[in-house]
C-alpha cells in the first residue's frame, strides 16, 4: 500500500504544477476569436458593455452602455505611443464628422499615467470623451495587447470591425459610413 | 515676506533703503529655490529594479521602451514631489494597475507564488526525512546480515547433475 502512495502523491503534485503552469501560459495568451468573427461577419457583442471605468480628467465613471444606440469607435491609445499621436489629429477630425450623426470617437487611455494622458489630450485637441483602463479590465476582453487598437462598434453593441495597429483615415471614414449607412 | 517688507520699512526709515532693498531682493530670490527643493526620500534606481513596465512585461531597470520612459518620468515627478518608495508604488498601482508591481500582491491566485514553492520544499523535506532513516535501516540490515548465509537447497536433479559435472572435473 505504501508503495503506491508516494508515487501517486507525486504523480498529483506534478499535475497540479503543471495544471498551474498551463494556466498561466493561457492566461498571458492572446484572444483572437473576435478578430476571426468579425472576418466571418458574425459580429460579436462587445465584452464588458457594462464596466465602468472613471473619466480622464473628471469624476465620474462611464462604459461602453452609456453609448448604447450610438456607433461607437473605441480607439485604445497610450500617451508614449507614436502611431497614436500620429491618429489623434485623424480621430479628432472624425469625431467633429460624426458627432452630429449620433456617432461617437471613445478613447481609452492604457498603460498610461493620467497626467500624462490628460497632457495628450490637450496637445491634441481632443474633445472625445477619454475613459481610463487601469488594470486592462476593459481592453482585456477584446483581446488587446498593446496600443493603437480601435474598435467599431454598432448601435446593437457589436463590434463590426477593428484595426490592432495604427488606422488610417480612410479606413476609419469608409468604416463609419458603412456602419452609419446600416441602420439610417 | 511680511517680515521682509517690515524691515524694508524700518531700513528706509532709517536711511539704509538701498541696502535693504539689496538684502530683500536675494532674500526672495533664495527662498522660492529653498521652498521648491524637497529632499527626495527614494531613488529611482531603487523603484526601478522593484517595479515593471507594464507594456513591455519586463522590470523597468532592463526596460528601454517609450512606454518605460514615460514610466520613468512619471516616477521622478513623484520622487520630486517627495514621496517615499512605499508612496510611490501605490501611486503608480493607482496609475498603471497591480501588474506594475515586480512582486505581486499576496491575494487571489497570486497566493501561489507565495506558498507553493516553500510547500513543495517542506514536502521534499518530509520525504527525505521519512525516506532516509528506512534506507540506512535497510542498509545497515543487509550489512549486519552474515556474509556466508547457505543459499536454499538445490532440488535433488539438480544437485545430482552438478555431482556429475564435479566429478567429471575431478577425473
Amino acid at each position: 500500500m505504501r508503495r503506491v502512495v508516494i508515487p501517486a502523491v507525486a504523480v498529483v503534485i506534478a499535475v497540479g504544477l503543471l495544471a498551474l503552469l498551463a494556466f498561466g501560459v493561457s492566461a498571458q495568451g492572446t484572444n483572437s476569436s473576435i478578430d476571426a468573427s468579425v472576418a466571418r461577419g458574425d459580429y460579436p457583442q462587445a465584452p464588458n458593455y457594462h464596466l465602468r471605468l472613471p473619466i480622464l480628467g473628471a469624476s465620474g465613471t462611464e462604459s461602453l452602455a452609456d453609448f448604447r444606440g450610438k456607433v461607437v469607435v473605441m480607439n485604445v491609445f497610450a500617451s508614449w505611443c507614436q502611431p497614436c499621436q500620429a491618429e489623434a489629429p485623424i480621430l479628432e477630425q472624425e469625431q467633429q464628422r460624426i458627432v452630429k450623426n449620433n456617432a461617437t470617437i471613445l478613447g481609452v487611455t492604457y498603460l498610461d499615467n493620467s497626467s500624462a494622458s490628460e497632457a495628450f489630450v490637450q496637445q491634441n485637441h481632443i474633445t472625445y470623451p477619454v475613459i481610463r483602463d487601469v488594470n486592462g479590465n476593459l481592453v482585456r476582453g477584446f483581446g488587446t495587447t498593446g496600443v493603437p487598437e480601435t474598435f467599431v462598434i454598432n448601435r446593437q453593441g457589436q463590434i463590426v470591425a477593428l484595426r490592432r495597429y495604427q488606422l488610417a483615415g480612410d479606413w476609419l471614414q469608409q468604416t463609419v459610413a458603412r456602419v452609419l449607412d446600416e441602420h439610417s | 515676506m511680511s517680515r521682509i517688507t517690515h524691515r524694508i520699512r524700518t531700513a528706509r526709515r532709517s536711511g539704509f533703503a538701498p541696502l535693504a532693498m539689496l538684502m530683500a531682493s536675494i532674500a526672495l530670490a533664495l527662498a522660492p529655490a529653498a521652498w521648491a527643493t524637497t529632499k527626495p526620500r527614494a531613488s529611482l534606481t531603487d523603484i526601478e529594479n522593484d517595479v515593471m513596465c507594464t507594456a513591455c512585461r519586463e522590470p523597468l531597470a532592463v526596460a528601454n521602451s517609450p512606454e518605460a520612459e514615460s514610466e520613468r518620468n512619471y516616477i521622478r515627478g513623484l520622487i520630486a514631489q517627495g514621496l517615499t518608495k512605499a508612496q510611490i508604488e501605490q501611486n503608480l498601482v493607482a496609475q498603471y494597475g497591480e501588474a506594475v508591481l515586480g512582486k505581486p500582491p499576496a491575494s487571489g491566485v497570486n497566493l501561489t507564488i507565495y506558498i507553493l514553492p516553500p510547500a513543495v520544499l517542506a514536502v521534499g523535506i518530509a520525504t527525505l526525512a521519512v525516506t532516509l532513516p528506512r534506507w540506512r535501516r535497510r542498509t545497515r540490515a543487509a550489512a549486519s546480515q552474515p556474509s556466508g548465509a547457505l543459499p536454499p537447497p538445490l532440488d535433488p536433479a539438480d544437485a545430482a547433475r552438478l555431482e556429475h559435472e564435479l566429478s567429471n572435473f575431478r577425473g
